[in-house]
């Protein structure tokens, strides 16, 4: 018979360490999901699902069973890809000339015809990979949670611990980053 | 350009990137080899924590009473000597059954 999470969780903790298994086997794809959206490498996507799962082992005592396992590992999980961003804070201050050709078509297509810039295409994706990774750590955080996954202020300051103020503070400062990063490619480009 | 519906269309193309859950294979088994062997580390990582906070805290005391004897100023009277004093009750027990008839 299969054994409920909390049946699993509460032997984890007796020291049954082999119960732990069968979490990391339901949960690892959506660890490995919320990792791709923060990493590139895959090399660094399995490091960051590597943390989680072992600081989730080491801070099992401190799962009070009130809320989902999944949120508290999803808590978990955005807290380690910050952790991730901080420690690899790359490229931010580089220019816009480095941007590949289908960009750079994209982008002409946007200024001349702006309906022709198709929001599906692979460029556009590219595109905004390029100016999400010259974000800053917490700005990053904050327009993926709040704009790219729809989250509302409140869930994000569950998520990142962070207050409902400072989750605001960081939404407007990052907008406005981003709204210079943006101004900042135009330039590079078309002036 | 018009950077507001760059940012528009920018934030609708991350939106439709649906990200990838694959979990590259035995993944699982890889995190339960790392449990175990910190499972194994886990009592020699106690013992070392408790190690390291002993020797702080020794540390700290040691810093205190050497402090405590160079600002203190020295006492005229010797009888009443800390150490003196320390040696006595350490080597009482010792000293008695000469001391015995």
């Amino acid at each position: 018979m299969e054994r409920s999470e909390s049946e699993l969780i509460a032997a984890v903790l007796k020291g049954d360490s082999a119960s732990f298994e069968p979490l990391v086997a339901k949960y690892s794809p959506r660890v490995f999901a919320t990792a791709r959206r923060y990493a590139r490498r895959e090399s660094e996507i399995e490091d960051i699902a590597q943390e989680v799962w072992l600081k989730a082992f080491d801070k099992l005592a401190s799962f009070r069973g009130e809320a989902p396992f999944e949120h508290w590992l999803m808590r978990l999980t955005v807290r380690t890809c910050y952790d991730f961003l901080r420690g690899h804070q790359r490229n931010r201050e580089s220019s816009f000339s480095e941007i590949s050709e289908p960009e750079e078509d994209w982008l002409e297509r946007f200024v001349t015809d702006p309906g022709s810039a198709a929001e599906d295409a692979d460029a556009a994706r590219l595109l905004v990979n390029r100016v999400l990774d010259k974000l800053p750590p917490e700005g990053r955080l904050v327009i993926q949670l709040l704009e790219i996954e729809d989250r509302s202020v409140k869930e994000i300051a569950d998520l990142t611990g962070w207050s409902v103020p400072l989750v605001k503070v960081r939404a407007f400062r990052a907008r406005a980053e981003m709204r210079k990063i943006l101004a900042r490619m135009s330039k590079d480009k078309y002036l | 350009m018009n950077l507001a519906e760059l940012h528009q269309r920018l934030t609708a193309a991350a939106r439709r990137q649906t990200p990838d859950d694959r979990v590259p294979y035995a993944f699982e088994k890889r995190i339960m080899a790392l449990v175990a062997e910190r499972s194994a580390n886990s009592g020699r990582l106690l013992w070392a924590r408790g190690l390291w906070r002993a020797a702080v805290s020794c540390v700290a005391v040691a810093a205190v009473c050497g402090a405590v004897s160079f600002f203190m100023p020295a006492s005229a009277d010797n009888n009443n000597d800390l150490s003196q004093d320390f040696e006595n009750t350490l080597l009482a027990s010792v000293e008695q059954p000469d001391a015995a008839p």
